[in-house]
């Protein structure tokens, strides 16, 4: 029987709305006792000091790349699941888009397999809408929500399904198991040779522009297609405000979509690319002012749902390539929590407890994320977040956890750190330090 | 005196005391430039590399002979189509230009950018000779030196750019180097081929040729792809001539002190028909002279602001 005792930290949960100071005690694995006085009656309980922190349910993230199988030396899933661990997440989502693709119960067993030796964070399986990404073929959907992982996500990750007919019947197929089909906001016809964000910025820098158009072209078709089908459509990174007012508009009109969006999208405008340094490369693009302004807007009122980190590790090599020929992609379970808290939270768009719900009830609604994104009551899994809102660090791109180091905010000031991670009662980050025995049973 | 010039990679990059230093230097170097005068010996010892991953030999001629005029030691890395342009690292490319001791590196290349990012890799001054739809500083250089030849000053002057803008990487240079010396740009285009928000650039922009040519004092056509017509940017070579492209009767239209420019090479019959080109106010040769001159000039004012590169001597 171990005991872990979370002590003196302020209780932030928002499923339960409750916003209190109290200490949290676990026991195998549960939450069994929350109040102001539970230490005293847990002598022998392991014990992570909370003082003047933030507890939180364990963040979840939607959007994840791993790299395993196939892609490892960018990332595999133990660095990945560290930094995960590091960033306060106990739940992700590695996408489809593996070597092999992720189209069969074979390949997503092999990475849930995996994700539960490492131990750091519980994977959410994530399988393709179609057969090796070819936009054609339909992946064993059945099959799979009925499969040991019991997958309820499907996406083409960065492969836009761009046959309509095709994204039809994915939703309408889909529909039948009630699962969540997820495509890539871009219609490539418009997106040839795309670089970066067409605006003032392209034309200066000369780089094929990607327009705000191409991505709303084919939101505004899948909300279409959803509403039509009645099946359940989540937007992955949203970037334009022309975007927002649709996701807007078709929540009004009872479409059944939810919507996320990227730390860096919030944070980041084109003019990041002004010095051709491709790790502000990314698809899709950083937008302008104006498109930040909106999804912040949305984000607060809820019109987006989650914050998800499209965390992409990509090799310093393939990254210091010319602009054109280099990959799209950013690290971001690291810093996501703590970029929102440094420039939204304390920037004044979100309070606190809205944050929250951004990284944890927000993705939980959008699918099944099992035991995680709260509410911390007793008898619930103990999945947390100990966030120290005050302390004040400086993104180092050598000391993150993930193999990668293409973060865009290398030598940026953050306020806010995660001190400790816990997963199933287990410290997966303790004091800032990955815990290093793999004991996940 | 103005500051020193380490890179020369875009015209933003450049102050009016840095521009009027490289014209003027650049005019001084005219007679050499032009076989009136030997080579010097001013740049003796300096190896300057031509890496040109994108094809250009007539761009690379004019380096060539600016470098050879001044005595340097020219080395040529072509390498179109290979590895270096699919994706070999930046990293890699500058690691050997260094270790072979270059002093100076003229890129050209089809990546916008890739000359910032070697900039960022080498300590040896990086000389953009045209990357992608960026930039062609030297470009816009000689096309101001020659349009400075025929007249006092370009404060006021009135410039007509006609053409693909969106792909072209001389008008955005000469765009930032006309508003830098005091010109008025006006851009005649299919709106397809203009960039996206271009109001941004300070400029006036029309779809009417023929309205604009009476009040143009240079007249600066660029070259079209005839491929661009297969990506809808426009209907067709014919039309593209017809309502875009400069005859003699348009040419009429131009004042009698006016000027007619264009990077070269020209498109026969489409941007430009022969007639004009033939027509006495064309000094599209003029501007080939120049470029050479000008070349000349940004070779010696970078490599004068660099540090010699010790090797073997």
């Amino acid at each position: 029987m171990s005991e872990l005792l979370i002590a003196g930290g302020r209780i932030l949960d928002a499923s339960t709305g409750t916003d209190t100071v109290a200490d949290v005690l676990v026991r195998d694995g549960l939450i069994v006792a929350i109040g102001p006085d539970v230490a005293s009656g847990a002598s022998g309980a392991d014990v992570l000091d909370a003082r003047d922190c933030w507890v939180t349910p364990g963040l979840i993230d939607l959007h994840t790349h791993l790299r395993e199988p196939g892609g490892e030396g960018a990332e595999d899933i133990a660095t990945g699941s560290a930094a995960a661990a590091a960033g306060g997440y106990t739940a992700v989502a590695p996408m489809a888009n593996t070597d092999p693709v992720a189209d069969t119960a074979v390949v997503i067993e092999l990475i849930m397999r995996r994700g539960r030796e490492v131990g750091l964070v519980d994977l959410l399986p994530v399988a393709s809408i179609t057969r090796g990404l070819g936009g054609a073929e339909l992946s064993p959907m059945g099959e799979l929500a009925r499969s040991e992982a019991r997958v309820d996500f499907f996406s083409d990750d960065g492969v836009p399904l761009g046959d309509s007919l095709v994204m039809r019947r994915a939703l309408q197929y889909a529909s039948a198991f009630d699962v969540v089909i997820c495509n890539h906001s871009e219609d490539p016809a418009l997106t040839a040779d795309a670089q970066m964000n067409e605006g003032a910025t392209s034309s200066v820098l000369g780089l094929p522009g990607w327009p705000r158009e191409a991505e709303e072209v084919m939101l505004a078709r899948d909300l279409i297609l959803a509403h039509g089908a009645g099946a359940r459509l989540h937007v992955p990174h949203l970037t334009t405000a022309g975007g927002v007012e649709l996701v807007r508009h078709a929540k009004r009109a009872g479409v059944r979509v939810t919507a996320e969006v990227t730390p860096h999208h919030l944070t980041l405008e084109d003019v990041e690319v002004a010095a051709y340094d491709a790790v502000m490369k990314v698809n899709p693009p950083l937008r302008t002012r104006r498109d930040i302004d909106a999804l912040r807007a949305a984000l607060a009122d809820g019109t987006i749902d989650a914050v998800a980190t499209d965390h992409a590790p990509h090799g310093r090599e393939a990254k210091r390539q010319p602009w054109e020929h280099a990959p799209c992609g950013m690290l971001g379970l690291e810093t996501a929590f703590a970029l929102v808290h440094t420039e939204l939270v304390l920037g004044g768009v979100l309070d606190a407890m809205t944050a929250v719900a951004r990284f944890t009830t927000g993705p939980a609604g959008v699918r099944n994320t099992r035991g995680h994104g709260g509410p911390i009551t007793v008898g619930a899994p103990a999945n947390l977040h100990v966030f120290d809102p005050s302390q004040r660090w400086t993104v180092d791109r050598a000391r993150l956890h993930s193999r990668a180091d293409n973060t865009p905010f290398h030598g940026r000031e953050l306020v806010g750190r995660t001190r400790h991670t816990i997963l199933h009662g287990r410290p997966t980050l303790r004091d800032g330090e990955i815990a290093s025995e793999v004991t996940h049973g | 005196m103005s500051a020193p010039l380490t890179d020369l990679i875009a015209i933003r990059d450049l102050s009016r005391e840095q521009v009027d230093g490289i014209l003027s230097d650049a005019r001084e170097m005219l007679p050499i430039a032009r076989r009136e005068r030997a080579s010097v010996p001013t740049l003796r010892g300096r190896i300057v590399c031509n890496l040109f991953l994108e094809d250009s030999t007539r761009t690379r001629l004019s380096f060539d002979l600016a470098a050879k005029r001044l005595s340097a030691d020219v080395v040529n890395f072509t390498a179109s189509g290979t590895s270096v342009n699919k994706g070999e690292s930046l990293l890699d490319t500058a690691q050997t230009l260094m270790a072979l001791g270059v002093d100076l590196v003229v890129l050209r290349t089809s990546s916008a950018g890739a000359p910032v990012q070697l900039a960022r890799e080498v300590e040896i001054p990086v000389l953009n000779a045209g990357d992608g739809w960026h930039q062609h500083p030297t470009q816009a250089l000689l096309d101001a030196l020659t349009m400075l030849q025929h007249r006092d000053t370009l404060e006021g002057a009135r410039v007509t750019i006609v053409g693909d803008v969106l792909h072209s990487r001389v008008a955005r240079s000469e765009v930032e180097l006309m508003r830098l010396l005091g010109a008025h740009v006006t851009l005649v285009a299919p709106p397809t081929l203009l960039p996206p928000d271009v109001s941004s650039w300070g400029v006036t922009v029309t779809s009417d040729i023929d309205a604009v040519l009476p009040d143009t004092d240079v007249l600066y056509v660029l070259r079209v792809q005839r491929e661009r017509m297969h990506r809808a940017f426009f209907p067709s070579i014919r039309e593209y001539a017809q309502v875009w492209g400069i005859d003699a009767a348009r040419m009429r239209r131009l004042p009698a002190d006016a000027l007619l420019m264009h990077p070269g090479p020209v498109n026969r019959g489409v941007e430009l028909t022969s007639g004009a080109m033939e027509d006495p106010r064309s000094v599209i040769t003029e501007q080939v002279t120049n470029g050479i001159a000008v070349r000349m000039a940004c070779l010696y004012r970078l490599l004068s602001a660099a540090p010699r590169t010790e090797v073997t001597s």
